[in-house]
């Protein structure tokens, strides 16, 4: 589904992404993991073509995110990224709608509506829909980015720390949903998290990253292991099984 | 909506008023019986209903309607509530225009006038675009400073030619807006505004999301060179034919497109009527001011609206001052 | 003027063997001496092109003007980097906030009001004192009306320099078009930035403002780099952010005062000049990037009014040329892009 070909993208002499190849297939939840500076939120921005490649092919459905027309392309790929600093004065319904943009081109249907409606409250949004944006807290934005991206109803997800500024309850059922939305609705969801057990916990597959390249891939069984996330994030690491799943710890 | 509804008719009113205020002596009964019974005198009324106050009223609401709108756009376009529609150089390029025409052929009719300056002030946006085309957009700031540069680049030779010819003065004139010297034949390129204005409420969306940044306008699926290079014809466009017409109305699109975006937000295609109905209505308020308070003698409308907009938008933004954007 | 060049953020010196140390920029220090050469070679040319006459007459003439453009040149570059700063906008300029448009309608009321000809014989002193103080005041008295007492964002006072900035060139055109065309050709000199008749007497009394007025800018400039990062980081990092715009503001009052009311409008190339000062710099640091802005501005005012006075004959105006050049100059260095 995803096959992103030997990409590069480089800032000067830095290659921060350096030849990845990876292959993930469709439906599912992926994790890309790794210390800060590996090259995770620059490789889901080149998947998701907000960044240009400066070597190698990303394929999204077969499709070539370089020479692929983007209204096309936004009706497969939904992303979102780690810094959303809005300057415009927007309600949380006027973001969420804007989701539907690909589909409606600016002319709501019923349909769209619908689809509006179930992501406000998907994420516990329908009291805050009228609110500017900027009255919010960073949580509640958070919340309403991630809305817009469901809205937008596409067949793969791209999030970069969806979990930023979340609480507990929040985060949980944040992943609760991606969750969801992978297993219900067969969608393939790729996200960045920091958090090693929020990977354990949450992802069908597993990707290490380390100084531009992968490092690791694999389920979480394979990966999250004291060797493999000792040498990913160079300090050691144990893991633990909880209740069958595996968890991990570094703090001393 | 209710309330849209409810200023539309305040915009009516006003406009109707417009019509019946001014040196000519014109009433409602005088003009319904110039146009059953037709007499000589009151035809003169029905003459100067026609061929001044309409067309007057109508330039005033089109031009205040879409500068204001071209004014939201620019400030959507450059993600900077600081930036006029006089920011992509076109102003500058009508005066260079008009300096021309003035120069080369003095006899020609206002009508070539306007077209030559049109035709210039385009020139401008197309030199713009092709400048910014070349230009990496790593900055949101960079289209108002490439604006303000060609703008300045354009401002120096029509500036150094008007000073070798003492036409600095005149020129001066010509740009000040001034609805005095509109009449039937010489406002009708305003239509154009007027559609072009449609068309930016057509596109509405595309500019909202612009405002919110390159990365939002890939990720929906459009191409952001292309929303720029719209949004910025539409606005080169509109400042050009008002400017050419009626001449430069300061204020417009910086102030009103700020006030409705403190109330509104910045759903354009949520505020583009608020937008319009405010610089139209904004425009239709100064214009009586400038035609009443020496009568019979006019005060252009550059003076009124430069006055009455500072007291009005000044008492506005201390007001909401804490809570802007 | 000693310039900080030292190699890490703090300012402090780090042993070369640490392997944290940085790698030494060194580039703002080629781009001073690149534009120090420049400078001197610019103020060479327009000291001795065309002489004609003896030096005793021709050093302290052409002397007193290019100390007028060291001064005019520093102060407006000066006054528009730290003018961005605090407004976090680079397209703003200290003119914007109506100090232009005022001195405008200054003349323009002395014109309308008495006519040219009494004008001319008004004690130039007095002039000059009258009109300093009237535009600090205005620029003074607006920051403390609209900042001082309530929680107001630097946003809102822009946006009321701009109003009344508006306010005033509304004025003045209303009476610009009622004047005699004599008297407007009078005023179109007041309307263009001139170094040809400024009094020299005045250079003294403007040199001394200057210099005290920059003497404090430079030493803000420490406090000017914690500002770039915003009200709140400021705050947390210890610098006073409301009283440190305020003193802003009013340095880029004097400096923008008495700039423009001892040759006229000069604040124009402003813009162009910090945006070149931010591009070349190579440092955000305003210990770099102000006296960058500064040599640009002098070098900017010294080549264009060579190119007046040689080029032209003294028949156009300063603001022409640099607008002209200047503006290509940038849009040239923008189509290139940069590497940083």
């Amino acid at each position: 589904m995803i096959d992103v070909l030997d990409a590069v993208k480089a800032y000067g002499s830095v290659r921060v992404v350096d030849g990845v190849r990876l292959a993930l297939p469709a439906g599912g939840l992926t994790s890309i993991i790794g210390p800060n500076g590996a090259g995770k939120s620059t490789l889901l921005s080149l998947v998701a073509r907000l960044v240009a490649l400066d070597g190698g092919q990303v394929l999204v459905d077969g499709l070539d995110v370089t020479t692929s027309r983007s209204d096309v392309l936004a009706k497969r790929i939904a992303a979102l990224r780690q810094e959303n600093h809005l300057g415009s004065r927007l309600t949380v319904r006027d973001l969420v709608t804007f989701g539907r943009y690909p589909h409606s081109k600016g002319r709501p249907t019923a349909e769209d509506g619908e689809h509006v409606a179930r992501s406000l409250e998907f994420l516990d949004l329908v009291p805050l829909a009228d609110r500017f944006l900027d009255e919010l807290s960073g949580g509640q934005r958070q919340r309403a980015f991630v809305a817009m991206v469901l809205c937008q109803d596409t067949d793969v997800l791209l999030l970069d720390e969806p979990l930023n500024n979340l609480d507990p309850r929040h985060a949980v059922a944040m992943m609760d949903r991606l969750r969801a939305a992978a297993d219900e609705l067969g969608k393939t969801v790729v996200v960045v998290v920091h958090d090693i057990n929020v990977a354990a916990h949450y992802s069908d597959h597993i990707v290490a990253m380390c100084d531009g390249a992968v490092v690791h891939e694999g389920p979480p069984s394979a990966v999250i292991r004291p060797e493999v996330l000792s040498s990913v994030y160079g300090l050691p690491v144990e893991v633990h099984d909880l209740a069958g799943r595996p968890h991990a710890t570094y703090f001393r | 909506m209710p309330r849209l509804g409810a200023a539309a008719g305040v915009i009516g009113l006003l406009a109707a008023v417009s019509l019946f205020v001014g040196v000519g002596d014109v009433s409602l009964g005088a003009l319904a019986s110039a146009v059953f019974a037709g007499d000589a005198e009151s035809r003169h009324d029905l003459l100067l209903v026609g061929v001044s106050r309409v067309p007057r009223t109508i330039a005033i609401i089109l031009a205040g309607a879409a500068m204001a709108i071209a004014g939201q756009i620019m400030q959507l376009l450059s993600r900077n509530r600081f930036v006029e529609p006089s920011t992509a150089g076109t102003v500058e390029s009508a005066a260079l225009g008009i300096l021309i025409v003035t120069v080369l052929a003095p006899g020609a009719p206002v009508m070539v006038k306007m077209l030559v300056a049109t035709l210039t002030a385009l020139a401008g946006t197309a030199l713009f675009l092709r400048i910014l085309h070349q230009v990496p957009l790593r900055s949101v700031l960079v289209v108002p400073l490439v604006g303000l540069m060609l703008g300045g680049i354009i401002n120096a030779v029509s500036t150094f030619f008007a000073y070798r010819l003492d036409l600095l003065q005149s020129l001066n004139t010509w740009m000040t807006g001034d609805f005095s010297g509109v009449l039937r034949g010489r406002y009708e390129l305003l239509w154009i505004s007027f559609a072009l204005t449609v068309v930016a409420y057509v596109a509405a969306d595309r500019f909202t999301v612009a405002g919110m940044g390159q990365d939002f306008v890939t990720t929906l699926g459009m191409n952001y060179r292309a929303v720029l290079a719209l949004g910025l014809s539409i606005v080169s466009m509109v400042t050009a034919v008002v400017v050419v017409t009626v001449g430069a109305i300061p204020f417009l699109g910086l102030v009103v497109p700020n006030l409705v975006a403190l109330i509104f937000g910045d759903n354009l295609r949520r505020t583009a009527p608020w937008v319009a109905l405010g610089g139209a209505g904004f425009v239709l308020v100064c214009d009586l001011v400038g035609r009443t308070v020496r009568y019979p003698y006019e005060v252009p409308i550059g003076v009124v609206v430069g006055v009455v907009g500072s007291a009005l938008f000044l008492a506005l933004l201390l007001r909401r001052g804490a809570r802007v954007a | 003027m000693s310039l900080e060049l030292r190699p890490t953020v703090t300012g402090t010196r780090v042993p070369s063997s640490d392997l944290a140390a940085p790698p030494v920029n060194h580039r703002p220090r080629w781009v001073l001496v690149g534009l120090g050469i420049g400078l001197v070679l610019a103020a060479a040319a327009f000291m001795t092109l065309g002489a004609k006459g003896s030096w005793e007459f021709l050093l302290p003439f052409r002397g007193t003007k290019l100390l007028a453009m060291a001064l005019v040149g520093t102060a407006v570059a000066v006054s528009t980097v730290m003018f961005q700063t605090v407004t976090d906008n680079r397209i703003l300029t200290p003119s914007i906030m109506g100090f232009d448009a005022l001195y405008l309608l200054l003349q323009t009321s002395l014109v309308f009001a008495i006519g040219s000809a009494r004008l001319a014989g008004v004690d130039t002193w007095a002039r000059f004192v009258v009109e300093v103080s009237v535009m600090v005041v205005f620029g003074v008295g607006l920051y403390r009306w609209l900042l001082a007492g309530q929680r107001r964002s630097v946003h809102v006072l822009v946006l009321a320099g701009i109003v009344f900035g508006v306010f005033f060139r509304s004025l003045s055109g209303f009476m610009q078009r009622l004047i005699d065309p004599n008297e407007f050709v009078v005023l179109q000199d007041a309307m263009f930035a001139s170094f040809n008749s400024f009094d020299r007497e005045l250079v003294w009394l403007a040199a001394g403002l200057l210099a005290c007025a920059i003497s404090v800018a430079w030493a803000l400039r420490r406090r000017l780099d914690v500002l770039l990062l915003g009200r709140e980081r400021a705050t947390t990092l210890g610098v006073d952010h409301r009283r440190t715009v305020g003193l802003v503001l009013v340095i880029v009052a004097v400096l923008v005062s008495v700039s423009t009311a001892l040759v006229g409008p000069i604040t124009f190339f402003g813009l162009l000049v910090a945006n070149l000062a931010y591009r070349i710099a190579g440092t955000h640091r305003h210990a770099v990037v102000l006296p960058v802005a500064a040599l640009l501005g002098v070098l900017a005012l010294v080549a264009g009014q060579t190119v007046l006075e040689r080029v032209f004959s003294f028949d156009t105006a300063l603001a022409v040329i640099i607008e002209f050049l200047g503006g290509i100059v940038f849009l040239a260095l923008l189509m290139r892009g940069e590497r940083r």
